[in-house]
């Protein structure tokens, strides 16, 4: 594949070396000078030592013909005008953008970056892993938002707790996919009885979610 | 109407106050609240501290209720997120950013936002008045408002070749009496 990456920080310097390693051919657009050299020195001459949100230097990275345009600088206005230059002026297919402030990601989404990779948000969802919380955590979405898969950790305040799973009214659109008991995952039947410390990987609609997290998680 | 102005810099500070006069409830935001001081004294909007390419500051700023969001920071890829912030999260009806690449403006202007280019603004200004002079620029260009103190042109420029011929003196030396009758007579220094 041939991809630009747009940044070449710590981000974008080891994930050009790995795709350089994968066999991929890759092209660097990097502002600054020094950093610049420095990869080139390194990695040889596939760096473009300029500005990546302008249409004439992403021209000269080849983005014409790029399949994937990865936007990983530090500074999510620039990750989202060079994507967003990307797309219009060159037609690629992929555009993939860093988002340092989560809140970006569904702004990111709206306006037609295929994908969006927040390091904040994967370092708070597993900070929150360890961390007991007394909600419903999120795991993914799908369908723009519309669908999210959800995991529900019960402690001794739920309200589900003793119940079978076939006495709980789910909201309509949702539905219990997995059930983690001691580190292992089963399918979940309409007698298991819940207990303290189990997890329920469920798929919720966006808008009855509130419901299922009284109806496992309590208020 | 409700206007919300991003980045309180020169520009900024001027769009802000000038509204703000004509009696818009204008919020101005800006990352550095020394910016504010450019307001003047008189300026009844609000002003708010953080970044305008940040949600919640947008949010606190009352970005819901605003009916024009002008994003003027010195960045056009601020001003092209702010913009956009404000036009998909927050539903302002109309946007303006200040985007000085003008390709870059072409390409914002097809995702449904106004802009407006420093550089093409100025260079067109500069251009107009270079071949037509500052009368035409229509008050972009501001025309000299007194002809400067003469000093002593500096040797061989234009400005000496044209004085000594106005003199009728083209071939008087440099420094000979003719060529001392450009200095001022009060013997203050003539320059600027």
């Amino acid at each position: 594949m041939y991809v630009v990456v747009i940044g070449g920080g710590n981000v974008g310097y080891y994930l050009t070396k790995e795709l350089l390693a994968a066999g991929h051919e890759v092209v660097v657009i990097e502002e600054e000078l020094t950093r610049a050299r420095q990869i080139a020195d390194e990695l040889g001459s596939i760096v473009v030592a300029n500005d990546g949100c302008e249409g004439r230097y992403q021209a000269e990275a080849g983005m014409g013909r790029a399949d994937v345009v990865a936007a990983v600088t530090g500074d999510d206005a620039v990750n989202l005008a060079a994507c967003q230059i990307a797309k219009m002026r060159f037609n690629v297919g992929r555009a993939i953008a860093r988002v340092n402030d989560p809140k970006n990601e569904k702004l990111f989404r709206q306006l037609a970056i295929d994908e969006t990779v927040s390091p904040t948000r994967a370092i708070l969802a597993v900070i929150e892993h360890e961390i007991p919380v007394h909600d419903l955590l999120h795991l993914a979405e799908l369908e723009g938002g519309q669908v999210q898969i959800v995991e529900a950790q019960l402690d001794a305040d739920s309200p589900a707790i003793g119940r079978e799973l076939r006495e709980l009214k789910l909201p309509e659109g949702s539905m219990i996919a997995v059930l983690i008991r001691d580190d292992k995952a089963q399918s979940p039947r309409g007698d298991t009885t819940l207990r303290v410390g189990d997890k329920l990987l469920a798929v919720t609609s966006a808008a009855r979610e509130a419901e299922l997290r009284s109806l496992f998680i309590g208020e | 109407m409700r206007v919300i102005i991003v980045g309180c810099g020169r520009v900024g500070a001027w769009v802000a106050s000038e509204l703000d006069r004509r009696g818009e409830h204008v919020t101005a935001i800006d990352m550095n609240p020394r910016a504010f001081t450019r307001l003047p004294s008189t300026f009844k909007g609000e002003t708010v501290r953080g970044s305008g390419t940040d949600e919640d500051v947008m949010r606190s700023a009352g970005a819901e209720q605003a009916d024009l969001l002008m994003a003027l920071t010195e960045g056009d890829n601020r001003n092209a997120l702010a913009a956009q912030l404000g036009k998909h999260i927050f539903g302002v009806p109309r946007v303006i950013a200040k985007l000085n690449d003008p390709l870059r403006g072409e390409a914002y202007r097809a995702l449904g936002i106004e802009t407006m280019s420093r550089t093409t603004i100025l260079g067109n200004a500069l251009v107009l008045a270079a071949v037509d002079g500052a009368e035409a620029t229509n008050g972009f260009v501001e025309p000299a408002t007194a002809e400067p103190r003469r000093g002593v042109p500096p040797q061989g420029s234009r400005a000496e070749k044209d004085a000594r011929t106005a003199l009728g003196a083209a071939d008087v030396e440099p420094g000979s009496d003719a060529a001392s009758i450009l200095q001022p007579a009060d013997g203050l220094d003539g320059g600027l």
